[in-house]
């Protein structure tokens, strides 16, 4: 049995939104663990730690660490097999006449 | 009170700490083999890396001398592993010396849950994610091996009075 006392995985988007140009609350993640796929914002999140710790929500295998010094952060993703991130479509170049 | 994830539930009839050896050699005791072993009530203040101390904290427990007693080693590192998956890596040296204790009771009372009971790691002279809660065992080692804060960012030895926090403070 466990206590489960964490946030949902919307709140990293301001502490990640520091390293990534793109809006990591839209983005999809794969768990290494269990192979679960699923949003970023999904995931459980354990805040009252000395870094943030984001969790799969289906087996809370650690996905995500990130740590932030005054001068440096540590992002740690050895959890996460991929992201994807949704880009603006691709515009089709003009081919040659 | 700080937490990588949730809170395990450790029954106290399946509880057992672990001492394995560089050779692969296990000292193991159950709950009641620890309530056994002479114990001793350190008063102690403890630094957490989230800059709070609490001055003169009371607990009661095992001293590593007492458990790493008849453990056959030449390693000079150690890594501390919890129920739940934590892991924490210190100098062998630091458990030993009267500075480092296995603690079931905090003020008088059965450490909690969410503090880290049935037991956890006290090392008070270092900081207090040194002192792993819900521990569960501990792995002597020839070469140093960073656990679960020191391979993300934070220092591998965390002396609060050098206040190091992170790697290079």
């Amino acid at each position: 049995m466990t206590e489960m006392s964490y946030l949902d995985g919307n709140m990293l988007d301001g502490p990640l939104r520091e390293l990534f140009a793109v809006d990591m609350s839209t983005a999809m993640g794969r768990c290494e663990n269990c192979g679960m796929t699923g949003s970023m914002a999904s995931l459980h999140v354990f805040a009252h730690a000395p870094g943030l710790i984001a969790r799969c929500p289906s087996c809370e295998a650690v996905m995500l660490r990130l740590v932030r010094a005054p001068d440096r952060a540590w992002l740690d993703l050895r959890g996460t097999t991929f992201l994807q991130v949704p880009m603006p479509l691709e515009q089709t170049q003009p081919g040659p006449l | 009170m700080l937490s990588a994830g949730p809170t395990p539930r450790v029954s106290l009839d399946t509880w057992e700490f672990v001492i394995a050896a560089e050779n692969g050699t296990e000292h193991r005791w159950s709950w009641q083999e620890l309530m056994a072993l002479p114990q001793e009530t350190p008063m102690v203040d403890i630094h957490c890396v989230t800059h709070w101390s609490k001055l003169g904290t009371t607990w009661q427990g095992v001293s590593l001398d007492t458990l790493l007693d008849g453990v056959d080693t030449g390693a000079h590192f150690a890594l501390a592993h919890s129920y739940g998956g934590y892991t924490t890596n210190l100098p062998l040296d630091d458990l030993r010396g009267g500075r480092a204790w296995v603690a079931h009771t905090f003020d008088g009372a059965p450490l909690a849950p969410e503090h880290g009971g049935p037991a956890r790691l006290l090392v008070p002279h270092l900081y207090f994610w040194k002192s792993a809660k819900w521990v569960r065992g501990i792995r002597l080692k020839t070469m140093d091996e960073p656990g679960f804060w020191e391979t993300a960012g934070y220092h591998d030895y965390g002396d609060p009075w050098r206040e190091q926090r992170y790697q290079g403070d």
